[in-house]
């Protein structure tokens, strides 16, 4: 099953190499991850998905837990939450696709951000099935690159992972 | 404030954490720190032959001690050589704190002359690790490093320190921190009262309860809660390879080690066990066999300070968080200030059963192998005689292998912190420095170092250092003129093929060796001389005397568990009985 861990930690060199260290140690994988410093700069804010029974799960946020750089782990797949990636695809345009990669990307509600004279840069959010199926919906329209954010993920309502 | 340089600050922040003896080697990153050691008397350094030997020394002196151990080495190869012996403290938890030389901050990461990666390298292995950046950052990383090695679940703490950090030139105040705060740590300190009360509950309503104690108890300082409750509860008690001493060895409760060759007694109770109450151990695959098998009749309560520990392995019905002294306590007001009192009739019951496993097949109530005449001498036998000679009241080191197993099974520990081996890691070559730790901290102890002529070769170097430092610590080296554990499943599961396993004739003269180095060497070939040839051994004070034992190479450690997919109870006794 898939999961999507939050990890709150120590703005600190070093952290993110054990968080990702210990996943290849214990065998565990990462799907996607994403990280970046929160409002208050010494902490960090990470989250991740990964596949795994409620076994290795319980295992992997207990040894997250036990990193010295770990301030808080929470496992957001259990509860309410809202999670987002960001894509961005440039893709090949022709004079005959032009028109329909312009209207797949209204009805996905993504932004042409960068135009060349053959080249849309389209910029996507939305959860990762999402961004799969704006893969899909592009059809036969050349893809040059496409970089994905990860996810990021907030639990909704009063509960927030803070200090 | 005192002006200090950075090197002088790592020195004295050593000494202010309580460190009175540093094992260390020195090499040119670490040099301004060697040179402020020099000028100072409080930290008294050893200075090994190779860097593994410093770290299993510090090692070892923490776990005789409770103390946390201290290692100095320089960068690159020093960092390196290290490695093992920090490995070897993580898998069994010992605290320990190695700081490393480093390139200087401008060098790093530009492949300079011995230049390594520490903290990257020994990321796996280490509760936590620091990089310096600034010698004003010095005291507090030392402070925070030796506060995280010695509490919640102990672990090696590494501190890589570049040369330019420490530079003589850059004086600065120098203030040790009385308190440390790290807001992303804090081991628990009392266990959930609630599940408490359940344990206890379970532990008054068993029947065939066992007490599954492990290394938790030694280095939680849990052993006389643990001896205790025991009584209280007149339950049998078993020791897993890391915590044998927390619990008497000669005492009728104790059943003897338990796991892949614990005693049948230990591992049939387990097998049959209502409840088991688990107490410092980790489930280790060395202990439950096959996972899926393990105990299957048995309510499942488990102390341990580490919440990972909880339900790795093994799923637990109650679950308890805390130190193992603090709980046990709990538990045991509870059960003192209560009505209830155990079932004394299913407990006889119980014990009748145990006995009758005991009488039939135990280790120490049968006779578990031939016995021992003339140029036979077994190796079980050796670790007898040396329990007599010294009365049973050795600090015991080991190396890995058979050697390290008889010494388990036949040297029935009654006090903690004095058998001292390499548990989790398996680490050949710990045994000789970790005997000079054990020394070093007790100066008048005796201390014995079990050992075989493989093991024995891995740091053999050592002897040097038990010269220097006039550690006089006494080796028995079961020679077997073989790998013996290897040699062992080579004969079980590989129809004898001796892969690599035999010395031929290449081996030392043990005894010239011994000479070389300014010691005492004995060489025992005969089984009606052993014991006092081993007393004359223990006699000479303050001399390294090595006892070359050679020994019966055919003798298997048994009993062992069968594997795979045998559960706790299936067991070879023999090479031609099963249970």
């Amino acid at each position: 099953m898939r999961r999507i861990i939050s990890v709150l930690m120590e703005n600190e060199p070093g952290a993110l190499s054990r968080v990702v260290g210990l996943f290849s140690q214990r065998g565990y994988n990462i799907d996607t991850l994403t990280v970046a410093p929160t409002e208050d700069q010494t902490l960090s804010r990470l989250t991740l998905t990964t596949e795994g029974s409620d076994n290795v799960m319980e295992q992997i946020t207990k040894q997250l837990h036990k990193l010295i750089d770990v301030v808080k782990v929470s496992d957001l797949t259990g509860g309410a939450h809202v999670e987002r990636e960001l894509m961005l695809v440039k893709v090949r345009t022709t004079a005959d696709n032009r028109a329909e990669v312009q209207r797949c990307t209204d009805i996905f509600r993504g932004q042409i951000v960068d135009i060349g004279s053959s080249i849309y840069t389209i910029q996507l959010v939305g959860d990762s099935d999402k961004l799969d199926a704006f893969i899909k919906a592009l059809g036969d329209t050349r893809i040059l690159e496409v970089v994905r954010s990860g996810v990021s993920g907030i639990s909704r309502g009063e509960k927030s992972m803070r200090i | 404030m005192e002006l200090l340089s950075g090197g002088e600050i790592t020195i004295r922040a050593l000494a202010d954490a309580g460190i009175r003896h540093l094992w260390g080697y020195p090499g040119g990153a670490a040099l301004h720190i060697y040179d402020a050691l020099f000028q100072q008397t409080a930290v008294k350094h050893i200075l090994v032959r190779h860097e593994q030997a410093a770290t299993h020394a510090a090692d070892a002196y923490a776990r005789s001690t409770g103390e946390v151990g201290a290692v100095l080495v320089t960068s690159g190869p020093g960092a390196t050589n290290a490695i093992t012996g920090i490995a070897t403290a993580y898998m069994d938890s010992i605290p320990m704190v190695v700081i490393s030389g480093q390139v200087p901050l401008e060098k790093v990461g530009g492949d300079a002359f011995q230049e390594t990666d520490m903290v990257g390298v020994s990321r796996p292995i280490v509760k936590h690790s620091f990089m310096v950046k600034r010698a004003e950052d010095i005291a507090e990383i030392i402070a925070k490093a030796f506060h995280l090695a010695g509490t919640g679940r102990p672990g090696p703490v590494v501190v890589d320190i570049p040369k330019d950090v420490v530079a003589p030139e850059y004086k600065i105040p120098y203030e040790f921190p009385k308190q440390v705060k790290i807001r992303s740590y804090q081991p628990t300190s009392k266990g959930h009262s609630g599940q408490i009360k359940r344990a206890v509950k379970e532990l008054l309503n068993a029947k065939r309860p066992v007490i599954y104690s492990g290394g938790g108890v030694i280095l939680g300082n849990a052993s006389a809660q643990l001896r205790e409750l025991a009584r209280h509860l007149n339950a049998p008690v078993t020791n897993t390879l890391m915590g044998l001493g927390a619990y008497p060895g000669s005492d009728r409760q104790f059943l003897g080690m338990l796991g892949m060759h614990g005693t049948l007694e230990a591992n049939t109770a387990m097998h049959y066990a209502d409840l088991i109450l688990a107490v410092g151990a980790r489930f280790d695959d060395r202990v439950t066999n096959t996972p899926s098998k393990f105990c299957p009749n048995a309510t499942i309560i488990h102390i341990d300070v580490d919440p990972a520990s909880i339900s790795k392995t093994v799923r637990v019905d109650v679950p308890i968080v805390g130190p193992c002294d603090v709980v046990l306590q709990e538990m045991l007001d509870l059960i003192v200030a209560g009505d209830r009192q155990i079932d004394s009739e299913a407990m006889a019951e119980w014990w009748r059963q145990i006995d009758g496993w005991r009488e039939r097949h135990g280790l120490y109530t049968a006779s578990r192998y031939e016995a021992s005449g003339g140029e036979l001498i077994k190796p079980q036998d050796v670790i007898k005689v040396l329990h007599r000679v010294t009365g049973g009241d050795a600090y015991v080191t080991s190396d890995v292998g058979q050697h390290q197993m008889f010494a388990a099974q036949y040297y029935l520990f009654d006090e903690p912190r004095r058998w001292i081996n390499s548990g989790g890691l398996g680490t050949m070559g710990f045994g000789l420095p970790a005997a000079m730790g054990v020394q070093m901290a007790h100066r008048d102890a005796t201390v014995a170092c079990v050992t075989g002529e493989g093991s024995i070769q891995m740091c053999i170097q050592e002897l040097s250092t038990c010269t220097q430092y006039h550690l006089p610590v006494k080796i028995i080296n079961l020679n077997n003129q073989a790998l013996g554990m290897v040699r062992q499943w080579q004969d079980m599961q590989y129809n004898s093929r001796y892969s690599e396993t035999l010395y031929e004739d290449s081996l030392p003269d043990f005894v010239k060796l011994m000479e070389a180095y300014g010691h005492i060497g004995m060489r025992v070939t005969r089984f009606e001389e052993l014991e006092e040839k081993m007393a004359e051994c223990f006699s000479h004070k303050g001399r390294v005397v090595f006892m070359d034992i050679a020994v019966d190479r055919s003798e298997h450690v048994y009993p062992m568990q069968v594997a795979p997919n045998g559960s706790m109870r299936d067991m070879w006794l023999s090479k031609t009985e099963r249970t």
